[in-house]
């Protein structure tokens, strides 16, 4: 594979649709010159195996990460906390997937 | 139930098998990892629809004909795939080696080639032989996708860079005189016109020019002149390149017939 593409194409995070009423989940990254060609190459790449009935594309550099040094004290408080779980009610049958 | 013949679902099976086995030489070479994959994706897509007309065709001719006989054992003469898909995917007057593939080459003949076939495959839908109709369908979506890709890439390569641009230029001046073939309709392709089960080529001029202006003008590129040659290829007369393609792609399937893994 020759490298300058990798170097000037920018990168893409890749969310697929797998069916009708579920969300958008992330499943990869690639790289890709526009927008436009990042939806074609993620449609060659993650959706081969009807894994996906839609696709979004978005440049990695405009998502903002949390930092995981940052682990502990952003995420650890949550711990002991287990009320906040919707676990203590019974969901009707006709709700279905939530 | 009309039924085209037999020599009709050939011409469009190796016209497929061969472009699907042209494009697969780039598998594990492409540009990128991405694009890579998607010539990969097309390559498979050419295959399949290959596959369903051997499928058809063998079930046809009867006796002990099967799809994999007639892609595998039949030598360069019988082939009637058109002369522009057996090219090699390397510029004109060029060696042959690996290393200089050439990208434009393989992204322009995709273009023209499928530019045709969606044309071709939308008219075969509505074909009288149900059969033919049906794998008809199922190609023009995928042709339809191929097409969107190449002409993509013509236009980015086309109104790219300097080098790009000459490169897509060189592949289009190169492989566009090929494209004659696709107008002068052979027996067996008057014989299918004839039965109801296609139309005639020519009909389709007009939407094919239409396609390749509207690309080429995004692309900044410019069509050649055509002065008169007409490959034959659809009727047996191939160039050089086909034996050494599908001398590779027999190899394994001769030496051992019948095998099943």
């Amino acid at each position: 594979m020759n490298t300058p593409a990798l170097k000037d194409w920018p990168l893409w995070e890749v969310f697929v649709r797998s069916k009708q009423g579920l969300e958008h989940k992330h499943c990869g990254s690639l790289h890709a010159a526009d927008a436009a060609q990042a939806l074609h190459m993620a449609r060659d790449v993650y959706t081969r195996r009807q894994e996906g009935v839609s696709i979004w594309v978005v440049p990695s550099s405009q998502i903002t990460a949390s930092n995981p040094d940052d682990k502990g004290e952003l995420f650890d408080p949550a711990s002991d906390k287990i009320y906040r779980h919707p676990t203590f009610y019974e969901i009707p049958d006709e709700v279905g997937h939530m | 139930m009309s039924k085209a013949p037999v020599d009709y679902l050939l011409q469009l099976a190796d016209n497929a098998v061969v472009l699907g086995q042209r494009n697969a030489e780039w598998c594990g070479h492409g540009p990128i990892l991405e694009e890579d994959i998607a010539l990969a994706n097309v390559s498979l897509d050419l295959i399949g629809q290959a596959r369903l007309l051997y499928q058809l065709a063998a079930a046809r001719i009867g006796g002990d004909a099967t799809e994999d006989k007639l892609a595998y054992f039949r030598d360069p003469a019988e082939f009637r795939n058109y002369t522009l898909v057996e090219l090699p995917n390397h510029g004109a007057l060029v060696g042959y080696a690996a290393a200089d593939m050439d990208y434009a080459t393989t992204i322009v003949r995709n273009f023209l080639y499928s530019a045709l076939m969606a044309l071709q495959w939308e008219a075969l839908a509505n074909s009288a032989d149900e059969e033919l109709a049906a794998i008809a369908a199922k190609s023009l979506k995928e042709t339809r996708y191929h097409l969107h890709h190449a002409a993509d890439w013509v236009v980015r390569f086309g109104d790219g860079t300097e080098e790009s641009h000459r490169r897509a230029q060189a592949a289009l001046d190169h492989l566009y005189r090929y494209t004659e073939e696709f107008w002068t309709p052979s027996a067996t392709e008057d014989a299918a016109v004839a039965a109801g089960v296609a139309v005639d080529v020519r009909s389709l001029r007009a939407g094919w020019d239409a396609l390749l202006a509207e690309t080429l003008a995004d692309a900044t590129l410019v069509r050649p002149e055509v002065r008169g040659y007409v490959p034959e290829g659809k009727h047996g007369l191939h160039s050089e390149h086909l034996s050494y393609l599908l001398g590779e792609m027999q190899s394994l399937a001769r030496a051992h017939p019948g095998a099943t893994w």
